[in-house]
Parts: structure tokens; sequence; C-alpha cells
């Protein structure tokens, strides 16, 4: 599977991270020698194996329906990069 | 004194006498005199740490002090801290101020350890070097123009150079191990899930683990005592009852069975590291250990594995950074879109712009299966080939780095080769188990500077102490672990 | 060329739970922006979630309502992208293995001769977690980001493409909405948004297997707006295709104010999730004990309740099911029960006069005011023949509008029917004596008569009598 700098551009929006035409040339050399590294695994015969997402087989610890937390705003909103009246501000949501 | 230990030091803070005051100031002193230029420590509050440590004085006289009480020690920045600048190594967190406590900094608050200040690190703990910080590089102490290792490599600095008594890591793929053992030092990844990941900013979920990083296993353990126990606050950690780490610190070694994997003493290991870890292995024979060859056949596959899962892991943990509610934003910018775009473009570096690509690439449509899917397939067969290998052996030992501290610089530019530094240390991750690395001697460099070697000791799952047990064995065996770096009096 | 719609429903219940789905952070509505956002709403780097039990009770609750498999074993997963109503830049959910499976619903269409009913698949139900909301005017330009309802849990409860018109649908949605309150997993309240439905929109040739391209409308929040939006989009579709066009995919808004759909400019961009097992959460278990103790609190269903009715009082089947259409008209209707009315008379009272003056008013039944307790003495007086059925007609009436209890306005009214046989004998000597044609048309054969007759008497007792003993006493009178 080899990857061109359309990829990365497409890759890079979908991160929202933005990268210029030279970026994604580079990018791409070094994207594609990771790539490389990855593609070993393609020689491992993985039939049946199933698959592991935690290196514990336990299962999921619930929490009782308690009201913990209190009202923060203020601290929280004084490390936000731009704020009005309690809300956060964004350039305008288009739906 | 600054050599001493975090045992020898508690001793002299429960014997009057020094204070934790005029203790903490010492080691601020060093930082003054010594951190402009090894650029450990990238944020320093003297208020808040004198503050922490007059507090600590008092706990003391009221005869309220624990083993830690007192104890200055570096904080990795990728905790959390209220009221501390947390940055993760990164320009997008360059102006953030922690609102709330990670666990970790919780429990040693709750010891009355003092926090010294917030150690560098590579950006969002991606690398293994401490190049890809924000905040500058960092010097390895025995030689100034190599790398300490990372991501944990201002905490393995800082413990090198004697600015701190001790510090705390973050392990993900070796970034506990590597710098200590680049650095001459104690670094132990705990058994995944025994310490809380609350507080500490994710890399990759389901590998990341925090830990003690000293002078000796014996400081280790008395870390180890703070940092692990369970955290309702994250799911994955486990319930188990407290363990005294320090228990077994003194048990003979007679018939402990070491395995010694074949493939970690392969083509790659460089020459220099093979000695020194040979070394110690006899030494280990000497103490009455049984050395076992065992072999992990899928070793070299942990890099291709762990270069999927933790940057698709990291591409989905990083997605919080949006420049919305706290970090970097964009001075200029068009629409949502480009605010987006141009925040993270300007507030990630490069190292983990790439990672959150691959990490996306893996994830989307049409590769899932291939990477993400096939790569969690043989994270298991990993995982397996340590359950049988300790069937055979009690614990494993092996080189913790391929080779020994390299140039700034030199492989900055190669992620590949950087990546394969991790080659020993990886799959430890991927299984969950614990890993240490303890200091087993030196090479020497071309131009003639000492040059420290880690031993790697793998554990099985909840075997801390059984590992702690057999470093300290070899510590009092041994001064690997005593001895510093030239230029840091 | 003929049509077939072709409709599948994916709804958003949110869940009753104190506290979010994966921190302890209120889920109260209406308070001010971001007060309800901890750390966790926020995604404050470094913080995790721990899931809430009673998010998981609700959807097992779900599950045995509508006869599902309930997963021992479901995983949460991560739906990635951008938004800033979504913290953390993606959403936890369930994808590959949901906590329940597959069920069915049984539906009632139309009313009267044309009703029928259908079975409706569930495809399944998962838990995941809702997004903040976007504030818009807050400045020029800017939209303003509250993240209190940022985690509040919810069931999303999807259906195969089982519906075929959009009666069907709201019927289906209307059914939903009853039984998650019915369960008590859902405050139901559409306005503040606790049901929300997309509904996929296909359009085919009828008696053509295959399904065309499907539109999804998102968010639709109100029953009317739901039937109009699947008018308009099924419409759009059949004019789309039979003026040579085709359909792409979408995602649709429907607009109340000009009554049609449109599509979503945000979502242009092919959409990649990037799904992935959330490693911050494990597996979750759920085990037959965990579902058993679910059981024990679940209040008995309205199908058990439906047949229930009609073994135990022998109401007709349309009846039971409409008197279990919701909750709270099946409470009602049980405590009228209770009160001591006959139950056939209690079901006409209540889905005849009770339903129809809501209906009029526009209210629920717990907003009735007539309470069961009240309904069930007027159906006593009915009972032990104190009025007529005219009568309680107008006793009622006096009910709704307040001015006080059966007994008070049947006296007042002075509407207690006579029941002295000598006084009805009396009337209806003098109805016979003045209508002495109608008699004569009786004897030579005109049933009719007879009716006319009674009617007579009865006026002239100005309502009061006993029908029953009018007809007797008329009828042993003309030697019929
Ligand atoms: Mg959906
Ligand atoms: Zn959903």
């Amino acid at each position: 599977m080899s990857l061109n700098s359309a990829d990365i551009k497409r890759i890079a929006h979908l991160a929202r991270i933005e990268v210029n035409d030279t970026e994604a040339e580079a990018t791409l050399s070094k994207l594609t020698g990771i790539l490389g590294l990855i593609e070993q695994m393609q020689a491992v015969d993985t039939t049946g194996i199933v698959p592991m997402s935690h290196s514990q087989d336990v299962t999921q610890r619930l929490r009782e329906d308690v009201v913990t937390e209190t009202n923060q705003r203020e601290l929280f909103q004084s490390i936000a990069p731009s704020v009005e009246e309690g809300l956060y501000l964004v350039p305008k949501v288009i739906e | 004194m600054i050599n001493k230990s975090l045992k020898q030091l508690g001793a002299m803070l429960q014997g009057k006498e020094i204070s934790s005051v005029e203790l903490t100031q010492e080691f601020l002193n060093r930082i003054d005199r010594l951190n402009p230029a090894i650029n450990a420590f990238i944020t320093l509050d003297k208020d808040r740490t004198l503050a922490q440590a007059k507090r600590a004085d008092e706990m003391l006289s009221a005869g309220k002090g624990t083993a830690l009480t007192g104890l200055p020690i570096g904080q990795k920045d990728i905790f959390v801290a209220k009221g501390w600048r947390t940055t993760c190594g990164s320009k997008m967190l360059e102006t953030f101020i922690g609102p709330y406590d990670a666990d970790i900094i919780e429990r040693f608050d709750a010891s009355g350890a003092v926090n010294l200040g917030k150690t560098n690190m590579d950006e969002f703990a991606m690398g293994s070097s401490n190049e890809t910080s924000y905040f500058g590089k960092v010097q390895n102490p025995w030689d100034r123009s190599r790398v300490p290792g990372g991501s944990s490599g201002g905490s393995a600095a800082a413990v090198a150079a004697r600015l701190c008594a001790a510090a705390t890591g973050t392990d993900t793929g070796g970034s506990i191990r590597q710098p200590a053992s680049l650095c001459g030092l104690s670094g132990l990844k705990p058994t995944y899930g025994l310490a809380s990941r609350f507080g500490m900013i994710a890399f990759a979920s389901s590998l990341d683990q925090s830990g003690p990083m000293a002078k000796s296993c014996e400081d280790m353990a008395l870390m180890m005592n703070v940092i692990t126990g369970f955290d309702k606050r994250d799911s994955t950690s486990l319930n188990r009852e407290k363990e005294d780490y320090t228990r077994d610190l003194n048990k003979p070694l007679a018939g402990l069975k070491v395995g010694l994997p074949k493939e970690y003493f392969a083509e790659g290991l460089g020459a220099d590291v093979a000695k020194v870890v040979q070394e110690a292995i006899a030494e280990y024979k000497k103490l009455g250990a049984e050395m076992v060859d065992i072999s992990l056949p899928n070793t070299q596959l942990s890099i291709p594995v762990y270069y999927v899962l933790a940057p698709a892991e990291a591409s989905s943990n990083l997605s919080r950074f949006d420049g919305v509610r706290y970090g970097h934003r964009a001075k200029e910018y068009g629409d949502l879109m480009d605010m987006y775009c141009k925040s993270r473009a300007e507030g990630f570096g490069a190292e983990v712009k790439r990672r959150i690509l691959i990490g996306t690439y893996v994830l989307s449509a049409g590769y899932y299966d291939a990477y993400y899917l096939k790569a969690q397939q043989i994270r298991r067969l990993i995982a397996q080939d340590f359950e049988n290998a300790f069937k055979q052996c009690d614990i494993i030992m092996g080189p913790t780095a391929p080779s020994t501290a390299f140039k700034t610089g030199e492989t900055a530019d190669d992620p590949v080769a950087m990546y394969l530094q991790d080659i020993y240390t990886i799959a430890v991750n991927l299984a969950g188990l614990p890993g240490m690395s303890i200091p087993a001697g030196f090479a020497p460099s071309e131009d003639g500077k000492r040059l420290p070697v880690g031993l790697q000791i793998i554990g099985n799952y909840f075997d801390e102490a059984r590992m702690l047990n057999a470093g300290h064995a070899y510590q009092q065996a041994t001064d690997w672990h005593t001895q510093m770096p030239e230029g840091i009096e | 060329m003929e049509w077939e719609v072709v409709i599948g429903l994916e709804t958003h219940t949110q869940l009753q739970t104190k506290t979010k789905i994966f921190s302890g952070a209120s889920t109260a509505f209406g308070s001010e922006p971001n007060t309800q956002a901890c750390v966790v709403s926020l995604a404050l780097p470094g913080v995790l979630p721990v899931l809430n039990q009673e998010a998981v009770k609700c959807a097992i609750k779900f599950g045995l309502a509508v006869n599902a498999e309930i997963s021992p074993r479901s995983v949460f997963a991560r739906k990635n992208y951008f938004y800033p109503d979504l913290p953390k830049g993606y959403q936890i959910s369930q994808y590959e293995l949901p906590v329940v499976g597959k069920g069915s619903m049984t539906i009632q269409v139309g009313s009267g001769e044309k009703a029928y009913e259908k079975t409706i698949r569930i495809t399944r139900a998962h838990l995941e977690e809702d997004a903040g909301k976007s504030v818009h005017g807050a400045q020029e330009g800017m939209s303003g980001i509250d993240l209190n309802r940022a985690g509040t849990p919810l069931l999303e409860i999807v259906t195969e493409p089982d519906m075929r018109s959009a009666a069907e649908a709201v019927a289906y949605a209307k059914k939903l909405h009853d039984l998650v309150q019915w369960i008590g997993i859902c405050d139901g309240n559409m306005q503040e948004g606790s049901f929300r439905c997309d509904v996929n929109v296909s359009v085919r040739p009828k008696g053509s297997e295959k399904l065309g391209t499907r539109r999804e409308i998102k968010n639709l929040n109100s029953f009317k707006f739901m039937q109009q939006a699947i008018e308009f989009e099924t419409r759009w579709q059949i004019e789309t295709l039979e003026d040579g066009g085709t359909i792409q995919q979408a995602t649709v808004l429907f607009n109340p104010d000009t009554g049609e759909t449109r599509a979503m400019r945000s979502k242009e961009e092919a959409n990649d999730y990037r799904y992935f097992p959330d490693p911050d959460l494990l597996p979750l278990a759920i085990s037959e004990s965990d579902i058993s103790a679910v059981k024990a609190e679940m209040p008995e269903l309205p199908e058990a309740m439906k047949a229930r009715f009609e073994a135990q009082f022998g109401l007709a089947h349309y009846d039971a099911n409409a008197l279990t259409g919701s909750r709270a008209t099946a409470d009602y209707f049980v405590a009228t029960v209770n009160a001591g009315s006959d139950a056939k008379l209690a079901a006409n009272w209540v889905m005849g006069s009770i339903s129809a003056k809501l209906n009029a008013e526009d209210k629920e039944i717990s907003e009735s005011p007539i309470s069961s307790i009240a309904l069930a003495s007027l159906i006593k007086r009915i009972q032990d023949g104190t009025i007529s059925n005219n009568a309680a007609k107008q006793v009622f009436e006096a009910m709704w509008t307040g001015e006080g209890d059966a007994d008070q306005i049947i006296e007042s009214k002075g509407l207690r029917q006579v029941s002295d046989t000598g006084a009805i004998e009396a009337i209806v000597d003098e109805v016979l004596a003045a209508n002495a044609l109608m008699v004569e048309e009786f004897k030579a054969g005109k049933e009719k008569a007879f009716n006319a007759l009674v009617g007579q008497a009865m006026k002239a007792s100005k309502g009061k009598a006993n029908p029953a003993q009018v007809n007797e006493i008329l009828k042993k009178k003309l030697g019929a």
C-alpha cells in the first residue's frame, strides 16, 4: 500500500492538521518509511487469533449514579482561548 | 549529600539533621546552576515547592512523616498538577495551567513529598531522545553532546545530574527504561493497571504506565509504594490489595531462574552493550541465579505492532487539542475548519504530527483490518511469547537498549532508525508486563567518555517486588548505580 | 410507476440518570452554560471515563422490553470526528458489539376499520454519550459552546428498514416514545431533546427487492414534523427519480417553517469515523444475575398488560391495546378499576369521553381534571342505577369543569333517575294515552313506534326515568 502526497493531504485533513505542498512531500517520504516498517506484519498468519485490546482480562467496573462534580466554570474557563458569558467561542458552526 | 539515596535523605530528615526546606533549597540551587545547560526541568515554581517543603517539615515535626516526606521529587511534565504549568513538552500546552491534580501528584502530595518542578520530555511522550520537546533538547549529563533518551529524558537527566533525588516517568514503549539506561539510573515500568493514568496526559492509553526513576532499586521500591494503588477514576486501574514493594528487597537470589531471550542478544545489539550485559549476567550467577535460555520469537514484530497501535490511539487521544477549550489557538484563522487546522498545525511538532497522521491512516476506512486489527492479533502472540517464557523462568534479563546514548541530532531526521531504539522495551508494554532498567556498567565512547549501559529485568504480571529484589541484590554487590557523571559537582 | 417508500429509524433517547454516562457531573436540564461541564465533560488532558451503572441498567430494561438479546459482553468504541460540541474529538459509543441486540416491537397503525398491526424489527440499541450544544448569535460570526449536555447518556435504538409509510414511522416512534417512558428510562421530553429521531428514507419501484439510496433526516423532535418531513422527502425523492435524476446519500435537515428538507452543508465530505475500541474502557460484562435483578424491578410491560386486560376483564383486543398505549393511560385505567369501577365501563369512559376531552384540550392524562378515583365514583353511580348514561354524560361535563364530585353534581342538578315502579307506570300510562296513534302503529307491526314511545316516556320524565324500567313496563302494557 503506497502513499502519495494527495493521500497525505486527505489524512491531514481528517486529522485537522494544515499541511502545505512542501510539508506534504517531506511527510510523504517519512511516512512511507514508517509504513514499510509496519508492512512486516502482513507476513504473519493471524487467522483465528483474538485481537488483544487490553493486557488484563478484566471487565468494566461501574460507577454509582451519584453527583460528585461541582461547578468550576470560572477555573476551567480561565485557561480558555476565548469565552463569553460562560460559552466557549468558536467561528460560526454551520450545519 | 547530592549522591545520597531517598532512603538516606529520608533518615536525615527524620533525624532532624537537615530540614526539608534546606534540602529542597539545595536542589533548587543546583537546578539554578546546572539546569540552564542540561534543560532537564522546564517549569519551576519555587514558591510552591518551598511551601510544600515547609509543610513537610511540619509533618515531620508532628511525627506524621512517611518514607518520602520532605523529599524533593521531579515530576515529568506529562502529569497535570493543579496550579502548575503542564505542557507535555508541547507548544500546544505552552500556557496550560493545570486545573486539577493527577492521581500520582495527589499520592506524592499525600506522602509529604515535595514537587521540585516539572521535567522536560519528548512532546506528548513521543520520542526516544528528548529531541522533540518544544522546550528544547535535554543534555545527557554523562556526555553533554548526547541525548538522555526519551521520552522521560528530563527526569532521567535530572536524576543523573543529581538535580533531584528521584523523579517520575511514564513508559509507553520504553520511555522510563531507555532513558534510565542511557543516563545510568534505575527506572521501573509497573504492570499495566497498577498505577493510575488519571491526570497523566494520554499518549497510547492501552500501553501508558507511570513509574519511578531513581538511583537505586530500594528507592524505587519506596516510590512504588506511593505510585501504585487503585484509583476509581481510571477504569483500567486494577483493584488489588496494596503491596509493600520493599518487602522482598533482601531476599537471597539463590535458585532464581533467569531467562535470557536469544532474540535480545541477536543482530542489532551493540557489542559494547552486549559485553556489559554479559558481565552483569555473570554477576547474577555469582549471586546464585540460574540462567535459562528462552525464546521470544515475535520480538521483531513488536516494533511494527507498536507503531500501528500507539499512533492509532494517539491520533484519537490528541484530537481534544483543538484550540476550543484550552491550549494553543492560532492567532489568525478564517472559519472553524481553518481554526482547527492552523491551531493543530502550529501547536504540534513534526514527530507528533507524523504519528497522528500514521494513526489516522491506519484507522481510516479500508485499512483498519489490515493494520489495527492485525496489530492487535499479533499483540496477543507477543503476550503469549512471555506467557510461555515464564513457564521456564522467574524473571527475564537482557539489554534495555541496543546502544548507549547517541549523539544529539544523529537520528533526529530518521524516524525509523529512532523507532528501532525501542526493540527490547516495546514488547513489555504490549504485553502489559512490568519492566525495569538498572545501571550495569559503562561502555567507552570514541571520545573517551563513559556511557552508561542498562540491564533490563522483565517480570511476570505483579512481580515487581521480585524484580526489585533482583535489582537490589545486584546493587548491593556492585556500585554502578552510585557513580556520578563528571562536571556536575 | 408505482413507488414504495422504505423507512428505518435511529432514535436517541436520553436516559434518566442523575449523572453523565462517564462522569459524576449532573445531567439536570436548563442550568447556566458550562456549569455542569466537569473535567471529563470538557475533555481536559489526562481525564478518563468511568461508566455509570444506571445507564447500563436502563439499556438492560429496554432490551427486556423489546425481547432483545442482551449482550453478555459489549464494547465501547470511539467514533472520531471534529466538532466544537464534541470535546474529545471523538464520541464514545458502541460499534461492533452493542449492549442490546436484535429485538422487536409491535405497532398499531391507523384507527378504526383501517387499523392494522405490524411488527418492527429492532436491529440493536447501544449506549453512547451526547454532545454539547452550539448557541448562535453570541457574537457576530461566532458560535458559543455549552458543554452541559456533553456526556449525557443516550441509548440509540436502531430499527431495520421495516416501515413503509410516514404513518408507520410515526406509529413506531410514538410507540417507542411511550415504551421508554413506560419502563422509566427516558422522560420523553421532546422539546428538551430527550427523544430525537433520525429517519432514513429511500424509495424504490414497488415490487423491487433492492433498497434505493437513502437520505437521513436528522434530529426530528416532534411527531408532526416527522410526518411532514417524511412526506416531503418521499415526494422529493420520487420526483427526482422520475425526472431522471439520482439520489445521493446525504444527511438532511427538516425546516419546519418551509416544510422542506435540505442537505446539511457541514457534512459534505465523506465521513470516516475511524472507529476503534476505546482503550480507556474495558469490555462491559452483563451477567444473567444482572439481568434478573433488573427484571425484578421492571414494571408489567404493555404486551403482558394487554393480554391480562383481555383475559381478566374480557376487554376487546382493540380496547386493551388502546388502554396500554401509554403507561399513564394504563395506570389511570387500572386505578379506576381498583376504585370499584366495572372494567368494561371504565375502558369505555377512558377511551371515550376522557380521551376525547384530553385530545380537544391537548392535555396528557396526568393532567386530567377528573382523577381515576373521581371517574370510578361516577361509574359506580351508573352501575348502581343512580343515574342514567345520559345523565352520566352531564355529570361528567360538570366534573370536568370542576363543579364538584359526582354525587354533589347529581344532587345539585337533580339527575338521580327515577326507579320507582309506580311513578314510572304513571308516566307510561300518560304517554300511552297521549299517543294513541303510535300505539296503533306498534300494534300494526311497526317496531320503530316502540322506540318512539320509550323516547316520549323518557322525555316526560325529564330523562330521569330508568330506561330499562321504562322499556319493561311499556312492553308489559302493550302486551308485547
Ligand atoms: Mg446513528
Ligand atoms: Zn448516536
